[in-house]
């Protein structure tokens, strides 16, 4: 008997989506060993993260509270990452968004009749020139978007936490790090009985709607693509990298914005220092997940949030530090990439004169 | 000892982790092998380090597990973009996540315990006099390890056969295989090497610098690693000045608070002067028509 490894000629969309599944599947008791190392029993931790988080209608409903952050950010990301441009600075382009929203909401002094939809569009611009200057570093003097984009995050809280103990603590927050409430009329509506405040969710829905005609169907998405996969061919064929470069930073950034306009606006009616519990990384894991497709990535945002939603769950009641969410990212990222490479092969089993492969 | 000598002594010992990160890494990236996971190793370093010494009461203990802790987590790296060939930007990603995570799961009993050992401090005869210069002579070891090293590194890159073939491996892969060179095994080497002087870096932190764990305790010191390791050219003797520039920067934010300017501002001067680096060093690169190591980045695989 001989076991063996063939490269496959194509890589169907089954084998794609099943090594994906399996990653996840295999990473979990990977992550169980570190439960067992913290002296949580891995199964009774894993039932609690599920039924924490679809177990009941409030788990599903937070499920989709959180997926609305994580999937903004995620389906900017796909665009960003199809064209190997790596935006790791979601988390920072969410926090900027947020605090232009909160300085319309508090400080601008507009008609209540267009607050919201100014509040809207300054998450989606700040956001975006957040993004600008990586952009513009990685296309002109070529410095890598990870560091930059990293460096930024760190920034965006540093003004973050400036912000929210100097000029914008609120009159009335007794000393806590946190601006003053919005105005009612600043604030998202929701669904009756829940959180989820349902213009996030329309502009998530619309957003990945469009980003996915955009990528299948448009001039652009092709470019993206080319710039992605072969950025000499794409120079060849009077394609800009510099150009594409930009738009996909500034939409990623951008809808990295929106998603914290709805985290002020929706969730927490003020900014608080802990405005985002490291949303924009974790919308990393679902871009990959889904393969960089914005209709798959909304699914896996489901999930990962999913699977957050319960750590929550776990957090309170088998009290481990809210960094676990990290060790589920780092795992299940790097089965997920490992399974990219190995759905590449066939694994061939060769028994006397007959040929098994899976 | 007047104020400049004393910014000066402060900066060698902000700098001594990032320099240990920094070496490791130029040893890596020579090899052809991106290892974005460095802040993760880190932080591994710094709870592997200080655990270690908690538990065995010995500081070098503690500093000889964080080098293997570091080693070994980094393997994790090697096995992903050396044997299966991945992206490596995303798995130097997802492992920086890792390790944040972690040990930040594994550390959580440790927050906030005292440190009851410290590394001796080793003042050199003669050179403590020297004037300004003098406070790079009254340090714990670790401390000149980092001079040492520095030195050390840049002959053995520059002037020894193994130095050599670690070069050619990140530069031309494919030759050095053919000259019977097993690539593999050599980035394997260095991958392993970046996580020990990277675990090193970090339980230096928790050792030394600021004693005592806790999370986020890296702030971000392996991307900064990362960033100087381009600013050094890729040499190692670069390091020294860049992770000395690096821990003055540090060290200035204590001295500016007194000027009334808000820590939070300041505190965001580190990353702010790191993509100034990183926008310094791209222009010299351009200018000089330099570059990373060709194969950097980029898996070997044998044809055929």
């Amino acid at each position: 008997m001989e076991i063996r490894l063939e490269r496959r000629q194509t890589v169907s969309r089954r084998i794609n989506i099943s090594s994906r599944i399996l990653a996840v599947l295999l990473s979990l008791p990977l992550i169980g060993l570190l439960f067992a190392a913290y002296g949580v029993n891995p199964v009774d931790a894993y039932l609690r993260i599920f039924t924490g988080a679809f177990g009941s209608p409030y788990g599903f409903c937070e499920t989709i509270v959180k997926m609305l952050p994580i999937g903004l950010c995620a389906v900017g990301l796909t665009l960003a990452y199809r064209a190997r441009v790596l935006n790791i600075g979601a988390e920072g382009q969410l926090i900027i968004g947020s605090m232009a929203a909160t300085w319309v909401a508090l400080y601008s002094g507009l008609p209540q009749s267009i607050i919201i939809i100014v509040m809207l569009l300054a998450g989606f611009i700040f956001g975006a020139a957040w993004a600008l200057l990586p952009a513009l570093l990685k296309s002109r003097l070529n410095v890598s978007e990870v560091i930059v984009t990293l460096m930024m995050n760190y920034i965006s809280l540093k003004l973050l936490d400036y912000v929210v103990t100097g000029p914008w603590r609120g009159l009335t927050q007794w000393g806590f790090p946190q601006t003053d409430p919005f105005p009612s009329y600043a604030r998202f509506p929701m669904i009756v009985g829940t959180r989820i405040h349902y213009y996030t969710l329309i502009l998530l829905l619309a957003s990945t709607l469009i980003l996915y005609v955009l990528m299948k169907r448009t001039k652009i998405g092709y470019e993206v693509k080319v710039v992605g996969g072969n950025p000499d061919a794409a120079k060849y064929a009077g394609i800009s990298v510099t150009k594409n470069i930009l738009l996909v930073m500034l939409v990623s950034g951008g809808l990295a914005g929106v998603a914290g306009v709805g985290e002020v606006a929706g969730i927490h009616g003020r900014l608080i220092r802990g405005i985002s519990p490291g949303y924009g990384y974790t919308a990393i894991i679902p871009a990959w997940l889904g393969g960089l497709d914005p209709l798959a990535t909304l699914i896996a945002s489901f999930f990962i949030s999913g699977l957050m939603v319960g750590g929550d769950a776990i957090q309170i009641s088998l009290r481990l530090p809210s960094s676990l969410v990290y060790v589920f990212n780092g795992m299940i990222l790097l089965f997920i990439i490992s399974s990219e490479v190995l759905a590449k092969y066939r694994i061939v089993i060769k028994i006397g004169g007959s040929r098994i492969w899976i | 000892m007047d104020i400049a000598a004393s910014i000066l002594a402060e900066a060698v010992r902000a700098g001594t982790p990032l320099m240990l990160a920094t070496l490791g890494e130029i040893y890596c990236e020579r090899s052809g092998v991106l290892n974005l996971g460095l802040d993760g190793v880190m932080t591994i370093g710094a709870l592997a380090g200080f655990a270690a010494t908690w538990l065995t009461g010995s500081v070098w203990m503690g500093l000889a597990v964080a080098m293997l802790a570091g080693g070994l987590f980094s393997l994790i790296h090697g096995f992903t973009s050396i044997s299966l060939g991945v992206n490596q930007t995303v798995s130097g990603l997802a492992l920086a996540m890792l390790g944040t995570g972690i040990s930040s799961l594994l550390g959580a009993k440790y927050v906030g315990l005292p440190l009851r050992e410290s590394l001796p401090l080793l003042q050199i005869p003669v050179l403590t006099e020297i004037p300004l210069a003098g406070g790079l002579f009254c340090h714990d070891p670790v401390v000149y390890l980092g001079m040492v090293l520095s030195i050390a590194m840049w002959l053995i890159l520059f002037k020894t056969r193994f130095g050599i073939t670690v070069r050619a491996v990140g530069e031309k892969p494919e030759a050095a295989d053919a000259a019977g060179v097993n690539v593999q095994l050599v980035r394997y080497l260095c991958v392993f090497l970046g996580g020990v002087l990277g675990g090193l870096g970090g339980a230096y932190v928790t050792l030394s610098y600021t004693p005592g764990w806790r999370e986020g305790v890296m702030m971000g010191r392996g991307w900064i690693a990362l960033a100087l390791t381009i600013f050094s050219l890729w040499n190692p003797l670069g390091s020294l000045i860049g992770a000395y520039l690096f821990g003055g920067v540090e060290v200035l934010q204590f001295h500016l608070q007194e000027y009334g300017v808000p820590a939070s501002l300041l505190g965001a001067l580190p990353y702010v002067s790191t993509i100034l680096v990183l926008v310094a060093s791209s222009l010299g690169l351009l200018r000089k028509r330099l570059g990373a190591p060709a194969a950097l980045g980029t898996p070997y695989r044998r044809e055929g």
